[in-house]
């Protein structure tokens, strides 16, 4: 049986007085890809938010049984434009928060390899990250992630920007982690086809309501 | 030359004021608060002359006015300091602040221009003293907060989502760059502070890709910058801040240069 890493009760999901999602519960597990599906506007952005907002607390209604520092979020949109400076590796290092060494130790530099071999960035770790491509950006993005060795990785539309075949290449580094490392991810996304191929469970939200549901190999259930 | 104390602590001041800007520039270039830099020295500027008019130093009234103004941009949020039109108000509102508290307090203008353009060939051994203090606060205070400080800095979202205390750490930012501008404006002029704080960094970010190669490639360029500034200075008799000024946009056009040749041929 797969370890849950984050279980959801009668949630209910509002932004500001308006009600996005009614009563949902579902959980994630560890070693499985969780895709969160919907039109735009249901609110998947809004219900990861108020997910990571009881990471530090859990309550009721969101009960994570991982710590905080376990847990990644992998934003859609960040401010990284051509002009951005830090090597790929130096990038993928910002998150190793666990310590208040001005340097990098040994087994950090070990483990920021491990990643980046794990995400297949080592050949380009020592360009500057403005000049990767839109791919290779959400890799380096992914690779920040797991650099914290988390066990539970949250990824927002990560893969809404590329074309085709980044997508499915992406995804097949996600799951490939998966295996590797047990983590548990949850994937918002739009694409059936990548839900098709690669989810394990799907978290459908529509008309307020959430539900989930294994996803059956290519029976297009979903 | 190296015969005038004055050139001396001019030399031994531009050492300091360099590592200062190595530390604290290539932060102000990754988090884009130029702008708000820029501000700062205006507001730096008023709250110089509001100490003469209160009849403190005018390095009181610039840490009080920097220091405050800072805390308001860290609370109200960054972008507020990045809009264009609240720049434009900051600056008139506190360049008029500043003429009108050097006019109530009743002294010559050259103090005024003492504090926009600077003073580097008359500074005595006290604020050398102080400079060094404040350098040595600083350093200590960003290597303390480093990794939080550079995750903040050069991933803003990926460290509001995934680390803590994150605005604690941009107002901690902020107080140090308040303070920053208040010290070395005593000594290159509050308008030429945005210039070392901001341009040799920007220039270092085209050659270097790591943050300690930026911070000691910034360091190098505002050395470089501030002692060959001295250097002329004292040859032709022209200013120092237009030297320095000058020098560090040349490095800023190299750097540009170089950029195009490595990534368009």
């Amino acid at each position: 049986m797969k370890s849950k890493v984050l279980t959801v009760e009668h949630l209910n999901v509002a932004v500001e007085d308006r009600t996005l999602i009614k009563d949902l519960s579902f959980s994630v597990y560890g070693g499985a890809l969780t895709c969160v599906t919907g039109e735009n506007g249901v609110g998947k952005t809004t219900l990861v938010k108020a997910l990571l907002k009881c990471k530090r607390h859990s309550t009721k209604q969101v009960h994570f049984l991982v710590r905080p520092d376990e847990v990644q979020y992998v934003p859609q949109f960040r401010n990284v434009d051509d002009d951005y400076p830090l090597k790929i590796k130096d990038f993928v290092s910002l998150s190793l928060q666990n310590s208040f060494l001005p340097w990098l130790t040994k087994s950090e530099k070990n483990r920021i390899q491990k990643v980046l071999e794990m995400t297949k960035l080592t050949e380009i770790e020592n360009e500057p990250l403005g000049r990767a491509s839109g791919g290779q950006k959400q890799r380096a993005y992914l690779a920040q992630a797991l650099v914290t060795d988390p066990k539970l990785l949250i990824l927002d539309e990560t893969t809404a920007s590329l074309d085709k075949e980044s997508r499915i290449y992406l995804l097949q580094v996600v799951v490939d982690i998966i295996k590797r490392t047990g983590a548990a991810v949850m994937f918002i996304t739009h694409d059936p086809e990548l839900i098709r191929r690669f989810g394990d469970y799907n978290l459908e939200i529509a008309n307020h309501h959430g539900v989930m549901h294994e996803v059956k190999g290519d029976q297009a259930s979903c | 030359m190296l015969e005038y104390a004055f050139m001396r602590y001019g030399f031994i001041a531009s050492f300091f004021i360099s590592i200062l800007c190595g530390f604290m520039g290539v932060f102000v270039v990754s988090r884009r608060t130029s702008f708000f830099t820029h501000t700062l020295s205006e507001i730096g500027f008023a709250g110089a002359a509001f100490g003469l008019f209160i009849g403190t130093s005018p390095v009181i009234g610039m840490l009080i006015f920097t220091i405050l103004s800072s805390l308001m941009i860290g609370t109200v949020g960054n972008k507020v300091s990045r809009r264009e039109s609240s720049i434009s108000v900051f600056s008139g509102l506190f360049i008029g602040l500043g003429i009108l508290f050097l006019s109530l307090a009743n002294t010559q203008s050259s103090y005024a221009t003492n504090i926009l353009f600077g003073s580097i060939v008359g500074i005595g051994v006290n604020d050398l003293k102080t400079l060094i203090t404040l350098s040595v606060i600083i350093i200590i205070a960003i290597l303390l907060i480093y990794r939080r400080l550079k995750y903040n800095s050069f991933d803003g979202t990926g460290s509001h989502f995934n680390a803590g205390y994150d605005t604690a750490i941009s107002i901690i930012f902020l107080i140090l760059l308040a303070s920053t501008v208040s010290v070395t404006a005593q000594i290159v002029g509050s308008l030429l502070i945005f210039a070392l704080l901001t341009i040799p960094a920007s220039a270092a970010k085209f050659f270097v890709h790591n943050v300690w190669g930026m911070i000691f490639l910034t360091f190098i360029f505002s050395l470089v910058g501030t002692w060959a500034g001295l250097y002329f200075s004292y040859i032709t008799d022209w200013p120092v801040s237009f030297f320095i000024a000058a020098i560090e946009s040349a490095f800023y056009l190299v750097a540009i240069s170089y950029d195009r040749l490595k990534n368009h041929d």
